[in-house]
């Protein structure tokens, strides 16, 4: 326990409330947690912990996208907040741990968080970790996946003790094609990393154009080989290289990168032989949230982020923001701490989490996927929502994102 | 000739301020006023940045604007629309209610949760409320004595105490709650649900909820239907919440507790304001840059009027 960087969530959350209130409240009125009552050690204690699995890799190829060190964490943290906030009318208290690991060290920091009562576990690995640690914490913990996106972990490797509140390759991929759809630009041109998960997210979008009437005209994979991607004047060689890369494509309206270990797409726009936009992984981006999101009361959000973490609220943290919201609400509703009792509720149809996107966020039943609308952007802005208008569905138009219960492969 | 002059001086003079209507536009900066008798705009005037809730003293003689990127509220002379003066607020103001002898200002501080107590008369801030998560609607029971504030992460009803500045009670509603309105006897509490889409029906006595109402559009996505602003008639039979994005206005029958109309409006409707007479309501419609005015008797909108770009809030000058 002592060796991994654990928070008190009450002395850092509950300091600020009582200092306000102590400046502001004329100085006979008592702090509001007598008032009502209740004694400063809440009835109920709620114990989370976000596991963030680091993986050796090179930089982002911008700068401006190094991951900051506090990534998901501080999402996690304001979170927390937000639950300890509710919780002091609830008698509720929320303690999230923060934990750092490597491919290799996760398995052992689960079972020691495990070991110490954790039974939510905010998880931000990638998907082959996050499914060993699935299988590991087996009933002993819920895995709330705040960062896979592979529909492989929502399909035939499914576990009936993971919530997916981070969206799928499929979900992703959808809310561009209904875009690209309405915007009758339906010839794509693919483009893929050499990387597993480049593998499943352009089958996520070949899945997509079957769905929504696209046609992908080719698909080419773009080899990692390396290089000096850093080096002074590197721009020179991708000015160079990437037209003859792209070229002698049959005629296409939009290239779409598949890129999620962000090796190449984000050199594409611009570079292309013809001249056509990109989407995907760079360009038009469909995402979880973005920091310049303003519909929904998101305002105030990205406010208290920002106020929070000193920086703009990347997706991961949104992500883990969420997962810890979603224990949070569920602690509410059943006014209840007993982690089996709030799996349980999480778990229901009667659950649903609002996330500064318009509409309750409910859970599939059938995979545990976070129903939820995804953001199209651009590198400054929101450019658009989906679903988008034209999409119905018999349950819910958000159901038109992602793998449907008819066609999923997961069986818990 | 003179004696005509005369007349229309002091025709104009007297009721001048009689159903002025006051739009707080949130991008414009600015507020339309609009001649509550002609439906007709008077004229825009500068409120600070990003004004939205707003709200009048009892004796129509001062104009309260949350000018919410200000960090304060701005008072105006209604006859005028000059500034008079600023009352503190606490971060972030986005909307208050005013005590019914309009001696009290309460305020929702939504990046802070707070609620802000200032003195109107004084211009003193007299207590810091701590409360839940993005706290957004105020109420105000008729007698003054319990204030709620609802917050919008939270999800709760927070019943405050009018003197002691304490929370007695923490009332569970729908996601992001956005409005609090009494009826006139105050036996109800109606609380407005954003994402949840509904309306919670709370008996302020128990501090129940004795009903959740809900909505449904023919061809409205149920996604779209996103309750905000609510009023209530002064003989608490009808009352009127706005959709936002559903465009619409649901009118409830407040003895049976139904739904019984629905009143298409402009696009994203948020807030309503009744005239005195309650006559008219007044809506602000967003993302259509107008409101909407809507007879109160027959459920009928019966004319939109533009006004700046992004009406967030309305009040109607008293009598």
């Amino acid at each position: 326990m002592k060796s991994a960087m654990f928070l008190s969530a009450l002395a850092l959350i509950m300091a600020p409330v009582t200092e306000t209130a102590a400046q502001g409240a004329p100085a006979q009125a008592p702090a509001p947690a007598t008032a009502q009552g209740q004694t400063t050690a809440p009835a109920q204690t709620v114990q989370i912990a976000v596991l963030r699995v680091d993986r050796a890799g090179l930089p982002p190829i911008s700068r401006l996208e190094l991951p900051p060190p506090d990534l998901g964490f501080a999402g996690a943290r304001l979170g927390t907040e937000d639950n300890d906030t509710t919780g002091r009318f609830m008698g509720q208290d929320f303690e999230t741990a923060e934990v750092t690991a490597t491919p290799d060290t996760a398995a052992a920091e689960l079972d020691r968080l495990i070991a110490g009562g954790t039974q939510f576990i905010v998880l931000l690995a990638d998907d082959a970790t996050t499914l060993a640690l699935a299988d590991r914490a087996g009933d002993r913990a819920l895995i709330l996946n705040a960062r896979a996106r592979s529909d492989a972990l929502r399909g035939a490797d499914c576990r009936a003790n993971v919530i997916h509140v981070a969206p799928s390759h499929a979900m992703l991929a959808d809310a561009l094609a209904q875009f690209l759809m309405w915007k009758k630009w339906p010839r794509w041109f693919l483009v893929k990393g050499s990387y597993p998960e480049d593998a499943d997210l352009a089958a996520a979008y070949t899945r997509a154009a079957t769905k929504f009437g696209g046609k992908i005209v080719e698909e080419r994979v773009f080899e990692d080989t390396g290089g000096a991607r850093r080096t002074d004047s590197g721009h020179v060689q991708v000015q160079a290289q990437l037209p003859v890369f792209t070229q002698r494509a049959p005629d296409y309206d939009i290239l779409i990168t598949a890129d999620d270990a962000g090796i190449f797409a984000g050199y594409m726009p611009y570079q292309t032989w013809d001249p056509r936009p990109v989407a995907g992984s760079a360009g038009l981006v469909p995402r979880s949230f973005h920091p310049a999101m303003e519909a929904w009361g998101a305002t105030q959000f990205q406010t208290r982020f920002e106020k929070l973490a000193a920086r703009p609220i990347r997706e991961e943290d949104y992500q883990a923001w969420l997962a810890v919201r979603l224990v949070g609400e569920a602690a509410t509703r059943a006014r209840s701490a007993d982690p089996a009792q709030l799996r349980e509720f999480m778990l229901s149809p009667d659950f649903e989490v609002a996330g500064f996107k318009g509409q309750k966020l409910t859970v599939r039943d059938w995979d545990h996927q976070l129903r939820q609308p995804i953001l199209l952007t651009t590198g400054l802005l929101m450019a658009s929502v989906s679903p988008q208008d034209a999409y119905l569905h018999q349950v819910t138009a958000l159901d038109t994102l992602g793998i449907d219960r008819p066609e999923t492969q997961c069986k818990f | 000739m003179k004696s005509l002059l005369t007349l229309l001086l002091l025709t104009t003079a007297t009721p001048a301020l009689a159903n002025k209507v006051f739009v707080t536009n949130e991008k414009g900066n600015d507020i339309t006023v609009i001649d509550g008798a002609t439906m007709e705009v008077l004229g825009s005037y500068p409120a600070g940045t990003r004004p939205r809730g707003i709200t009048i003293s009892p004796d129509g003689k001062e104009l309260y604007v949350c000018a919410s990127d200000d960090d304060l509220v701005r008072v105006f002379d209604p006859e005028t629309m000059q500034e008079t003066h600023t009352l503190p607020s606490g971060p972030d103001p986005e909307l208050f209610v005013l005590s019914p002898d309009g001696g009290k200002l309460y305020i929702a501080n939504e990046d802070d949760n707070l609620v802000t107590v200032v003195d109107t008369k004084t211009h003193q801030m007299l207590a810091e409320i701590p409360v839940g998560v993005e706290p957004e609607g105020m109420g105000v029971s008729p007698d003054g004595k319990v204030v709620i504030n609802t917050s919008e992460t939270t999800n709760m009803a927070h019943f405050i105490d009018a003197d002691s500045y304490q929370i007695t009670a923490n009332v569970l509603v729908d996601q992001r709650p956005r409005f609090a309105q009494f009826s006139d006897d105050g036996t109800r509490l109606y609380v407005s649900a954003e994402i949840g889409g509904t309306v919670s029906v709370i008996d302020p006595a128990t501090q129940q909820v004795v009903k959740t109402i809900g909505f449904q559009i023919p061809g409205v996505l149920p996604e779209a239907i996103q309750p905000v602003g609510l009023r209530v008639t002064a003989d608490g039979k009808k009352v009127f919440v706005a959709l936002g994005p559903a465009n619409r206005v649901a009118v409830i029958d407040g003895e049976t507790l139904e739904v019984t109309d629905y009143i298409l409006v402009g696009q994203r409707v948020w807030q309503l304001a009744f005239t005195p007479d309650q006559d008219y309501l007044y809506t602000t419609n967003g993302n259509s840059n107008d409101v909407t005015a809507i007879e109160v008797a027959s459920n009928k909108a019966v004319k939109s009027i533009p006004v700046g770009q992004q009406p967030w809030g309305v009040v109607v000058a008293p009598n």
